[in-house]
């Protein structure tokens, strides 16, 4: 028996994101009496890897096929069930990512496991039950569900655990597995990211502009208070589908839901389908000229102003803040 | 080309999520079922591929008797027939089960789905019916193009996207950008009423997930407001009361 834990990475390094996915493993191995033990596909720098140690992992497997630099999905589920099979893991935890969905859907068949998304705190887990709490309705409730089969597959969203970090290092154990060529199938011909910036899901800190920014060209803006708060940018989905900004940046119920520590939002009115992406967030900040609007009610602080005014005051706080 | 698309039926995105008074179920007293939003990026694209490469278009399922509006609505946008797998769909595995069934004797080009339905959001039965079938499935695809038997689309992943090619059969959940989805006109309402829908029983299926109860976030306290004038001491609230910065 063991919790295994599928670490992500991006740019040659664990990130920062699987960190937060290790506590929690190593949390929920603690409730199960066992140990929490973690696996990274692909190019990550090896001195990474004992050091998710301080996230409570005892080990981690490492499978550093070439063919593996980029997602492949049939490879992905075959290295990942690998790793549950050797490592007999009853729970296996992944974060709640566009690809880690794509490996629980197909694991959780190949495994014969019950799996969970959108978790967002550790299991309750008795004897004979084992049940997490997700958010349903793309935010709007919770759901407590009972994980009924003796595997669990479990995604756990951003904020789900407080990490404490503590000593130790954990040991690092190479696992390479015979791919057949239909495993390969799917796999990208190229990858196109913006490098050095934040995901949206993963941030912390998140900036967003709907309509109210009035065109792209006033992004700066947004952009400037982001930057000085160390934020990912984010925004309302008009403004994705007027090619503002790039989709992946749409949140909502019809984009993505986060729930980092703080959401900004300036020139979003707070229509329930964009509630429904961010409510989860800790605290929520709105500027918004109009004071009617909707957002004001979810949120912990307010001003009724104009952004154009707003967003390069906060900037400078922000930066005097920093120095 | 033979193209089926998985359809879910949800409450419409400007519900106000209630639930029963034993918080076991939700309260559908009052709320508009429509076809899941992310489904309709998924049909709208099929019907595209169908009239560019001379297809059918079936949909499919999974629900009770009264999801039956829904599916005259999927039929009215352009499907040319349906089926419905008569049975409650219980979670991601169940219904995956049902599709997978049907759709390992009928010899599909493309399977596509919504990446998610904004009910309960599983993102995971697209997965589980390639599994099912040994197929590989694309999710979720903000791109899908097909030549002949080559499949060019594009993923979207955290921050970016990958440009995938790969053969068909496949199966591809779908989101926006992928197209502008149709609305029904007069006169696909007026046909629609006339194509076959298909009624089957579900096979006998696994079910591993066990709702048990639901519940809503806490209202927020109130909005604490800080005058546009003096916006800094929004930061400094931030820092020192929030400790979030
Ligand atoms: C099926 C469906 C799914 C949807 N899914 C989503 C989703 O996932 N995410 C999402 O965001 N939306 C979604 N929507 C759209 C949603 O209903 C709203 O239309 C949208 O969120 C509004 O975006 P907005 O707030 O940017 O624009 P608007 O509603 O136009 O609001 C602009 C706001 O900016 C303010 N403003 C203007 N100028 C200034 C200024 N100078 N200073 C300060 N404030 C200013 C205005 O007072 C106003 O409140 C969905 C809709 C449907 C039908």
């Amino acid at each position: 028996m063991s919790v295994l834990v599928l670490l992500e990475g991006a740019d040659g390094h664990v990130k920062k994101s699987s960190f937060e996915t290790a506590y929690y493993g190593s949390q929920v191995a603690a409730q199960l009496g066992t140990t929490a033990i973690g696996l990274v596909i692909g190019e990550i720098n090896p001195a990474d890897l004992p050091v998710m140690g301080r996230y409570g992992l005892k080990k981690v497997f490492y499978n550093n096929d070439s063919q593996l630099k980029d997602f492949v999905p049939g490879a992905y589920v075959s290295v990942t069930a690998k790793a549950a099979e050797l490592t007999g893991a009853t729970v296996i935890i992944l974060p709640n990512s566009n690809t880690a969905a794509a490996i629980g859907s197909r694991l959780a068949v190949r495994l014969n496991a019950s799996l969970a998304s959108n978790v967002i705190a550790l299991p309750e887990v008795t004897d004979t039950t084992f049940k997490v709490k997700q958010t349903v309705f793309s935010g709007k409730a919770f759901a407590d569900v009972l994980l009924t089969n003796d595997r669990k597959i479990i995604a756990v969203k951003k904020n789900a655990v407080e990490v404490v970090e503590q000593e130790g290092a954990a040991e690092v154990e190479a696992l390479m597995v015979d791919l057949e060529n239909t495993d390969l199938i799917g796999k990208p011909k190229e990858t196109i990211k913006a490098t050095g910036k934040l995901p949206v899901a993963e941030a912390d800190i998140v900036v967003s502009g709907g309509r109210g920014l009035r065109g792209p060209e006033n992004w700066h803006l947004l952009e400037n208070l982001a930057d000085a708060l160390g934020a990912a940018t984010a925004c309302s989905k008009p403004v994705a589908d007027a090619g503002w900004r790039p989709h992946h940046e749409h949140v909502g119920q019809t984009g993505i839901t986060i729930s980092p520590n703080l959401y900004i939002a300036a020139g979003i009115s707070g229509a329930i389908q964009h509630l429904a992406g961010v409510n989860s967030s800790k605290v929520i900040v709105v500027i918004n000229k109009d004071p009617e609007a909707p957002f004001f009610k979810a949120a912990d602080y307010g001003i009724v102003g104009d952004l154009f005014d707003v967003l390069p005051k906060l900037t400078e706080a922000a930066k005097a803040l920093s120095q | 080309m033979k193209i089926l698309v998985c359809i879910s039926n949800v409450p419409d995105t400007t519900t106000k999520i209630a639930f029963t008074s034993d918080n076991k179920a939700l309260n559908t007293a009052g709320v508009q079922f429509v076809i899941n939003p992310y489904d309709e990026y998924a049909l709208t694209r099929a019907l595209e591929l169908k009239e560019a490469n001379a297809g059918t278009l079936t949909v499919l399922h999974v629900g009770e008797a009264d999801a039956e509006p829904t599916i005259r609505k999927a039929l009215a946008i352009g499907a040319d027939d349906a089926i419905r797998i008569n049975a409650k769909p219980t979670d991601g595995f169940f219904v995956a089960q049902q599709i997978a069934h049907h759709a390992k004797s009928a010899d599909y080009d493309l399977i596509l789905m919504g990446k998610e339905s904004v009910d309960y959001n599983g993102f995971q039965v697209h997965g589980m019916v390639a599994e099912l079938l040994g197929i590989t499935a694309i999710t979720p695809a903000i791109k899908l193009e097909v030549t002949g038997h080559a499949a060019n689309l594009e993923r979207e992943i955290e921050g970016g996207k990958e440009v995938i090619t790969a053969e068909l059969p496949l199966i591809v959940s779908c989101q926006q950008p992928m197209c502008e989805p149709r609305i029904p006109n007069m006169r696909g309402i007026m046909t629609a009423r006339t194509k076959p829908l298909q009624i089957l029983e579900p096979v006998s299926a696994d079910v591993k997930t066990q709702y048990e109860s639901f519940s809503l976030p806490e209202k927020k306290v109130g909005v604490k407001m800080i005058d546009a004038a003096n916006a800094e001491e929004l930061i400094r609230l931030l820092r020192n009361e929030a400790k979030v910065i």
